[in-house]
């Protein structure tokens, strides 16, 4: 009893070791609390920043494309309108190539070493940066579109999307160098989700008599539905915010048209081209851009969290 | 009878062959360009190659035609990359093994999970948005107001929510009967945490992190207006609060010259750029796919 006794004095935890554990405890609590802070400093920074402009010019400023320092009148609609129809067309496109190409990994038309190594090959390319995407626009792809673009002007120049004569750098470029970009993502993302889908429901829709594409059209991809749609989302938070490439090939003209053929700008290529150099009020107004940008790529990125959370298989 | 065998013209067969083609299609009309994309970086930008540009400084733009090196690039690159990495990876690495390790999965819990992903998708250039704004217009570090360090602060927000995020996964991963195991015989949570399950999910954890390094030293719309541009040598520890170059704004900078000369050397940069970026990826990914292969647990 007595020997006993002793024996437990001794393993007692000692009180520093106790105090070290609480210490690590809470830092770890700290610092991923940091998470929060730099979140809510983001939105609160760039919000009180924008405030001058904001009670200056209120909602106007979204519907108003001039774009003045000199006369100190500010609207950002071009630069809006630029990076909603940049980044909702490269989605239109990106879509059904990357669909398709996760559906060409995914099914068995080619061994399945070719499909791994296509497979890798479309998610290196994601860590390209986007700055030598840009750079590969100015002197690969301009100089090979450009009698596609004139051809597309002289033969539907009727539409009011090609109405105006192509020289250079415009919008549909920029359109193209973000489906350079999002590619690899939708891939990425559809070629995963449609791994997912459970190898009964499969068996089970040919077991019955499907042929191959009856099975996916109505079994397969109905069941990867809502990964499919993170991905896009995803996809789109990141061409709307997505900067370098933009910038180098879209032109940087804040005069506003429909047609993709002329020099466009988006928010964020309107922040990366003015902000160095910008004072006064100018400054302020970027920071409502910036603001604006912000609660967009916002509500695209937690739409499709939710959308993950409230759709994902139930398989 | 007819009926067991396929039959080239039934309506199903000639859609299935048509969907079929058309993915392939897809896959080609996807492929081919990234394919041409990649190899046109690599022979354009490796043609430019030569020691000298290791070694010199860049010629500020003008009619020269020799147009220097990228040797103060090259050092801001790692420079900026290692302070983001010293920000991020201890913030990030702690905030993960909170949410993994002590977390009980309520409202703070999932709200920072939540912050994580939202962190994830917030535009790079809101980043140098809010260091501009926190730290450059401010002068807050000692009077300075672009330099490399707030460029690497600003890189540190983008890398954060991917250091946070595979650390969390890679904690996960690890078996609660190692958990067990280690407190049953005595031993406190943070010497489980640092001795036991941080050391076996070294590997996952150190992959996600390596590859969230390699995504932000290519990163320039935070640069260009944190930590600006630089033409000249990196010479002492001062030099981290002014102006720095990197490649990534080099890149930019440079391409958007009219001259031959500053595209050249734009070229070259993005070689050594993408060439490193790209073999961080690959050599990650095979050590990822050799752990897999010999994981005992």
């Amino acid at each position: 009893m007595e020997e006993k006794l002793t024996l437990f004095k001794n393993r007692k935890r000692f009180g520093i070791e106790k105090n070290i554990d609480i210490i690590f405890k809470n830092t770890a609590l700290v610092l991923s609390s940091f998470v929060a802070i730099i979140l809510l400093g983001i939105i609160l920074v760039v919000f009180f920043q924008s405030f001058e402009s904001f009670s200056r010019y209120g909602l106007k400023f979204l519907v108003t494309s001039e774009w003045n320092p000199v006369k100190d009148e500010y609207g950002a609609f071009t630069a809006i309108y630029g990076t909603l129809v940049t980044s909702f067309l490269s989605l239109l496109i990106t879509i059904p190539l990357g669909v398709g190409t996760a559906i060409f990994i995914t099914e068995d038309f080619v061994p399945k070493v070719f499909r791994e190594i296509i497979g890798s090959f479309v998610e290196l390319l994601a860590a390209i940066p986007s700055v030598v995407l840009g750079l590969w626009a100015i002197f690969v792809m301009e100089p090979f579109f450009r009698a596609f673009f004139v051809f597309l002007h002289n033969f539907f120049g009727w539409i009011p999307l090609f109405s105006t004569e192509p020289t250079g750098r415009n919008s549909l470029l920029a359109i193209l160098i973000l489906v350079v970009m999002l590619l690899p993502i939708v891939t990425a993302i559809a070629r995963d989700s449609l791994n997912q889908v459970p190898k009964k429901l499969r068996n089970a829709a040919y077991g019955i008599g499907a042929s191959r594409w009856k099975t996916i059209f109505s079994v397969i991809l109905p069941a990867a539905l809502s990964g499919i749609m993170a991905g896009v989302l995803l996809a789109l938070g990141r061409a709307m915010g997505e900067t370098m490439a933009v910038t180098m090939i879209i032109g940087n003209s804040n005069a506003f048209s429909w047609s993709l053929l002329s020099p466009g700008y988006t928010i964020s290529s309107m922040l990366a081209n003015q902000f160095g150099e910008a004072d006064g009020s100018q400054v302020s107004s970027l920071f409502y851009a910036a603001f604006v940008l912000m609660i967009l790529s916002l509500v695209v990125n937690i739409f499709a969290q939710w959308l993950v959370k409230k759709f994902s298989l139930k398989y | 009878m007819n009926s067991l065998y396929y039959q080239k013209r039934l309506s199903r067969n000639i859609g299935d062959k048509f969907f079929t083609s058309l993915s392939v299609i897809c896959a080609l009309i996807a492929i081919l360009p990234l394919i041409f994309l990649v190899t046109y970086i690599l022979y354009k930008g490796g043609s430019q190659i030569t020691p000298e540009l290791f070694t010199l400084e860049p010629n500020p733009p003008g009619d020269d035609l020799d147009a220097g090196g990228i040797n103060p690039a090259l050092i801001g690159t790692l420079i900026i990359t290692t302070i983001a990495s010293i920000i991020a990876i201890p913030v990030g690495v702690g905030g993960g093994i909170y949410l993994a390790e002590y977390s009980k999965g309520g409202a703070f819990t999932r709200f920072i999970r939540f912050g994580v992903n939202v962190l994830a998708g917030v535009p790079s250039i809101i980043a140098g948005v809010f260091i501009y704004a926190l730290i450059v217009s401010t002068k807050i570090l000692f009077g300075s107001m672009y330099s490399g360090l707030a460029g690497g602060m600003a890189l540190s927000i983008l890398m954060l929510p991917t250091v946070i995020k595979t650390t969390d996964e890679g904690l996960k991963l690890v078996p609660n009967e190692l958990r067990y195991a280690s407190l049953g015989v005595g031993a406190s949570m943070y010497t489980t945490i640092l001795k036991v399950t941080l050391p076996s999910a070294f590997r996952s954890i150190a992959t996600g992190v390596v590859l969230g390094i390699a995504r932000a030293a290519g990163e320039t719309a935070p640069l260009i207006f944190t930590a600006l541009f630089s033409y000249y040598y990196i010479t002492g520890f001062g030099d981290l609060f002014y102006e720095m170059g990197s490649l990534a704004v080099l890149i930019y900078n440079f391409a958007l010259e009219p001259y031959d000369a500053q595209n050249k050397l734009a070229w070259a940069a993005s070689f050594i750029l993408v060439l490193s970026i790209l073999s961080v990826n690959i050599f990650s990914r095979i050590l990822a796919a050799f752990t897999e292969k010999t994981k005992r647990v």
